[in-house]
Order: structure tokens, then C-alpha cells, then sequence
């Protein structure tokens, strides 16, 4: 299981940084949509793997850290938020300069 | 246990939903409430810095649970002093962005400065690092609305690089914290502190990732070089009031890699020792020098007071990378200069654009109100070039002193006395063109003439440079407090020992000592 969750969090991270690459709005936003979810997952382990134990300490020796679950709960409302947010910025920008790339352009030639 | 610690968050919290509520329509009324809001925080920010300026360490817990199974919000010296300038600066900022009516261009600006102020005094006083990346959230997406205050496509397109990166930046912050939850098991930074103690050197290697990661998050936000990309075209599209504002938002990074590198993984600590100090000096002299390069080099007003902000960041890391007591003690009294200095400089940024076309640097007829504008540029100038007779020129003597003594003398002086030159020729530079080449420029005579500055502008500007004044004036009090601030930040012990040990919920609970 280790293996599987690692490598999932490595494809999602290498996914999402090539896309982030691509300087053009909608697949910046798609990689970074990939980043969060890699470090959801990545959060998420960083409460140890373990299956079918309570969130919660009891007499049983094993039991699942409640406390990453709660932090992955906070960080996907923030990205989620945060995305949203980008989408409706970056629409802003496209429809008013027609130019959905994300570079710094010298500001002579805008002008 | 007292509320007053939270009272800086919440309130700016709760005014800022009632703006929204109450006031939508009436520009007048939110100017009022939005006043009266900062002028309030400002009340608190005193008391607070009053009360912990003895060294005492003020605690909240929410919820009354007891660290490390709660939140909790602490107070030093360090983090009421950092509230208190926050309170001041936005003061002057929101008056300016009344008088210059910038607030009127667009929908929910003083909502959204509430917001803004909420998060960056959460992320002061906050004592839990994920929390920190909370109120880190807070603060980024209240300047996101900021941001793009007014809108236009030039703004809107550098408002999406500036969403973009600091997104980058927060999955990163987030990464950092997995790794360190990995490894420790918790995320109060008092626990931190000692936690990271007790690893041993044969499992080092996820807490050194950890602790890269966490500094390249808040060099991120400091815009320390190579990951400033992001500040010079959004500062400058910003609208001033805002940018004013952000100067701000750098040293919060700043802050946070004082308070996680002094307590959580300070120098002395062999597990991660090394790491920072060495990455850190190269990098801010780097800064330092691209910085005032930049302001050499920038063809726009705007462009060349950004640059000078990351100059001036590059300074105050020079100081900070020194990590001795005397580095931390010269970078904060920097701090507080250097934040004034770049507000008081964005905002008179946007008091040289009445009556011209645009911030380029090339000669057009003289400016509406041209005269007293030329000053006070002037008296900005002279304290971000770090001349005499203002705390500029100290905040830089006592880096020079602090650098003194480490192994990299030679490089420091060299680089900050030298970024010092190219910076005074930089200003001078632009000063002469938009303020004296003016003047060989013959107005079109059909042009309308245009309406000088409103006088709550010139207000605010000079309230800024009266506080440059005052800081210089009273260079000793401020210098043997920021000594005082320095030596409570290399002594922990209180800190953690006040954030550990006070009574609340589940303190006597057996699971304490279990993992």
C-alpha cells in the first residue's frame, strides 16, 4: 500500500508541476488542481497508513491519526476556494485581453 | 486567562462581514466604520505591545484547550510589535485610499482591507504553524480582491501570476507541514521546538527536507531572489493604497522565518545546522543587489519602487541569514524602516501620477501639486537609499556592525555598501526626470488642467515620513528594544514553557505523554 499511495503522490506532483510549466492559463490552473490533490494525499499519509482502525485513542493499540484528516479537510476547502477564485480572475483577464498566457510580458509591448 | 490577544483578529473579522451587510451602498458609512475599525486595533496593538514590552509572554487558547492538542495564540515582544505596525501602516494606507478616493473605484474595498489586516495579524500572533498557513490563506485571498481593486485587463493579467504563484507557494507551505507532521507529530511550534530535539542524527532526513521546504515557502513571500518573480509586476499593477499595503505582506515572511528558525530549528540545533545559514546570506545578497539594480534599471515609478522593496527585503535578510542577536536586532529595526519607507513610497507613487499620463520616466509637464509632492519624494528617497540623516542610513550601520563579525564581512559590506550607491543613483536619476525635466516641458495648453492631490492625501504620505522621523529621532528606545526583542527570540525557554505548561483543557489527560 505504501508503494501505491507514494507513487500516486509522485505522478500527481510530476503531472501537476509539467502542466503548471505550460504558461497558458487553463493548464496552469489543471496542474495546480493535480498539486493540491498530490498534497491532499500527502497530508493524508502523514498520519501513518492504516486500515479499518478507529480515529480515536482507545485501549486498542492501533488507531488512525484523526488529527491529518482534519488538516486535509481544511486544505481542500482552501484550495478548492482558491481555485475558484483563479478560475474567475483568469476569465476576467482572457476575456478582457483576449491572451490567456501567464508570462510577464515587458510592459512596452502591451503598450 | 484574557480575550485582548484575539481582539486584533476578531475584530477586523466581524467589521468586515458587517461593511458587507450594513454599509453595501453607502461609501460614506464604510469610511467611518472602517476608521474607527483600525483605529481600535491600533488602541489594542498599543496595550499589547505595552503589556509584553516587561518580556512577559501572553497566551490564548481557543477553546481553552490546552497546547498542543489546541490552537494557540501567543504574544512577545516580537509579534505585538510586528501587530502594531500592521495597525499604524494600515492607518495611514486606508486614509489615503480615502482622500485619493481610491477606495470608491471598485466594489467592497474596506471589506476586503479588513479581511487583509485580519489575516496578517492572525499570522503574527498565531502560535501553530498550521494555523499560520491558514491565516497565510486569509491574507492572500482578501489581497487577491485587493489586488485587482478597480479592475483593468493590464491589473487583472498580473493579478493571475500573482494567484498563480502564491498558489505554488501554499501547496509547497503544505507539503513542508505533512513532512514535519510526519516527523514529529505535531505542529505547535513550542512542541516543535522541543520535539526536534529529541530526533536523532541517524533520521535527519525528513525534518532537513522539512525545514528547506518550510524556508523556501517564506522566502516565497519575502520575494528573497530567486523567487521574487512574482512582486515586481503585481506590486506594481496594484493599486497604491493596496500596494502600500503589501509592503507589509513581505515581512510577514520575514517574520515567520525569524520566529520557525530561532525557536523550531535554531542555528545552534545539529540536526538541521547549516542549512539555512548557508543557503540563506547568498540568497539575500543576491536580493539585495538585484533589488537596487532594478531600481537603477526601472523605467516605470512603479517598477523602480518595487524593485526598492526587494532591495530592501534583501537588506533585511542579509541580517536575518546572519542569525546572532545582534543580525536579528539590526534586521527588525530595518523592518519597521523599511516598511514605512516603501508605503510612504508607493503612495507617493500614485500622488505623481495627478496631472500625467502615465509613470514612465521620461519628461511631461509638471505635476498638479508637483511642489510639495517633489519633497516629500525626496525625504522617501533619502530614507530608502539609506543616506543620512534618516533610519535608513542607522538601520544600515547596525547591519554593517552586526555583519561585522561573521566569516562573509567582506561580501556584505562590499554588496550593501555598493547596492547603496546604485540605489542613491537610481533615485536620483528618477527624481531629476519626473520632478526637474518638467519643467523644460511646455503643457499642451487644450489639456484640462488637473486636480491636485486632495489634502487627507498629502496627510497620509506625511504622516508616514513623520513616523521615518520618529524612528530616527528615537533610534536608542527602538534600537535597545529591538536588543530586548532579540534576546526574548534566542532565549525560548519562557515561550515555550508559558505555551506548554498553562492549565487547560486535557492537560492532566493520560494520553499527554503517549506518542
Amino acid at each position: 500500500m505504501e508503494i501505491l499511495v507514494a507513487s500516486a503522490i509522485g505522478i500527481l506532483t510530476a503531472g501537476g508541476l509539467y502542466l503548471v510549466m505550460r504558461l497558458r492559463t487553463f493548464p496552469v490552473i489543471m496542474g495546480i488542481s493535480l498539486l493540491t490533490y498530490a498534497v491532499n494525499v500527502f497530508l493524508f499519509a502523514s498520519g501513518r497508513l492504516t486500515v479499518g482502525a478507529p480515529p480515536i485513542l482507545t485501549d486498542a493499540t492501533t488507531y488512525a491519526d484523526p488529527l491529518p484528516q482534519a488538516l486535509v479537510l481544511t486544505a481542500i476547502v482552501i484550495s478548492f476556494g482558491m481555485t475558484a477564485v483563479v478560475v474567475m480572475i483568469a476569465l476576467g483577464a482572457y476575456l478582457g485581453g483576449d491572451d490567456d498566457t501567464v508570462d510577464d510580458q515587458p510592459v512596452e509591448d502591451a503598450q | 486567562m484574557t480575550h485582548w490577544l484575539i481582539l486584533p483578529v476578531m475584530l477586523p473579522a466581524f467589521v468586515a462581514p458587517f461593511i458587507v451587510l450594513a454599509a453595501r451602498y453607502q461609501i460614506g458609512i464604510q469610511r467611518v466604520i472602517s476608521v474607527a475599525s483600525i483605529l481600535a486595533v491600533i488602541g489594542i496593538a498599543l496595550g499589547l505591545a505595552w503589556q509584553t514590552s516587561d518580556g512577559t509572554v501572553m497566551l490564548y487558547r481557543l477553546g481553552d484547550w490546552a497546547a498542543p492538542f489546541g490552537i494557540v495564540l501567543v504574544g512577545d515582544r516580537l509579534s505585538t510589535l510586528m501587530v502594531l505596525l500592521t495597525a499604524v501602516l494600515a492607518l495611514f494606507v486606508l486614509l489615503y485610499a480615502i482622500g485619493s478616493e481610491w477606495d470608491d473605484r471598485g466594489r467592497h474595498f474596506h471589506a476586503l482591507f479588513q479581511f487583509q489586516i485580519m489575516g496578517i495579524m492572525g499570522a503574527f500572533l498565531t502560535g501553530d504553524l498550521f494555523n499560520l498557513f491558514v491565516f497565510f490563506e486569509v491574507l492572500l485571498i482578501a489581497s487577491y480582491g485587493l489586488m485587482i481593486h478597480a479592475g483593468g485587463t493590464q491589473r487583472l493579467r498580473a493579478g493571475v501570476q500573482y494567484v498563480l504563484f502564491n498558489l505554488l507557494g501554499s501547496t509547497l507551505f503544505l507539503f513542508a507541514l505533512g513532512a514535519i507532521y510526519a516527523e514529529t507529530g505535531t505542529l505547535n511550534m513550542a512542541d516543535l521546538s522541543q520535539r526536534v530535539q529529541m530526533i536523532g542524527p541517524d533520521a535527519t532526513v525528513g525534518i532537513r527536507i522539512a525545514a528547506v521546504l518550510l524556508l523556501l515557502v517564506f522566502a516565497i513571500k519575502a520575494a528573497v531572489v530567486p523567487l521574487h518573480f512574482w512582486l515586481p509586476s503585481s506590486y506594481a499593477e496594484a493599486p497604491a493604497p493596496v500596494a502600500a499595503l503589501f509592503a507589509i505582506m513581505t515581512k510577514v515572511g520575514a517574520y515567520a522565518i525569524i520566529r520557525v528558525y530561532t525557536m523550531v530549528f535554531p542555528p545552534e540545533l545539529e540536526v538541521t545546522a547549516g542549512l539555512h545559514g548557508w543557503w540563506l546570506l547568498p540568497a539575500a545578497l543576491l536580493s539585495l543587489a538585484v533589488g537596487m539594480v532594478g531600481v537603477l534599471a526601472a523605467r516605470h515609478l512603479d517598477r523602480l519602487v518595487a524593485f526598492a522593496v526587494i532591495g530592501s527585503m534583501g537588506m533585511v535578510m542579509v541580517s536575518i541569514a546572519l542569525f546572532t542577536p545582534a543580525g536579528i536586532a539590526a534586521a527588525l529595526y530595518y523592518v519597521v524602516h523599511s516598511t514605512l519607507a516603501a508605503g510612504a513610497l508607493f503612495l507617493i507613487s500614485d500622488l505623481a501620477r495627478a496631472g500625467r499620463a502615465n509613470l514612465d520616466l521620461t519628461a511631461q509637464p509638471p505635476m498638479a501639486g508637483g511642489t510639495v509632492t517633489a519633497a516629500l519624494f525626496f525625504v522617501a528617497a533619502i530614507a530608502m537609499a539609506g543616506l543620512p540623516p534618516l533610519s535608513g542610513f542607522i538601520g544600515k550601520l547596525l547591519i554593517l556592525d552586526a555583519g561585522f563579525a561573521s566569516g562573509s564581512a567582506v561580501w556584505i559590506w562590499a554588496i550593501v555598501l555598493g547596492s547603496s550607491l546604485i540605489s542613491v543613483v537610481g533615485f536620483a536619476r528618477a527624481g531629476s526626470i519626473l520632478f526637474w525635466k518638467a519643467k523644460s516641458v511646455t503643457p499642451d495648453e487644450d489639456a484640462d488642467p488637473a486636480m491636485a492631490p486632495s489634502c487627507l492625501s498629502y496627510t497620509a504620505v506625511g504622516g508616514l515620513i513623520a513616523l521615518l522621523v520618529a524612528h530616527t529621532v528615537f533610534a536608542g528606545p527602538a534600537t535597545a528594544y529591538t536588543d530586548a526583542i532579540s534576546k526574548q527570540l534566542f532565549a525560548p525557554d519562557a515561550y515555550v514553557e508559558t505555551v506548554l505548561t498553562t492549565k487547560g483543557k486535557l492537560s492532566d489527560a493520560p494520553s499527554q505523554g503517549e506518542y
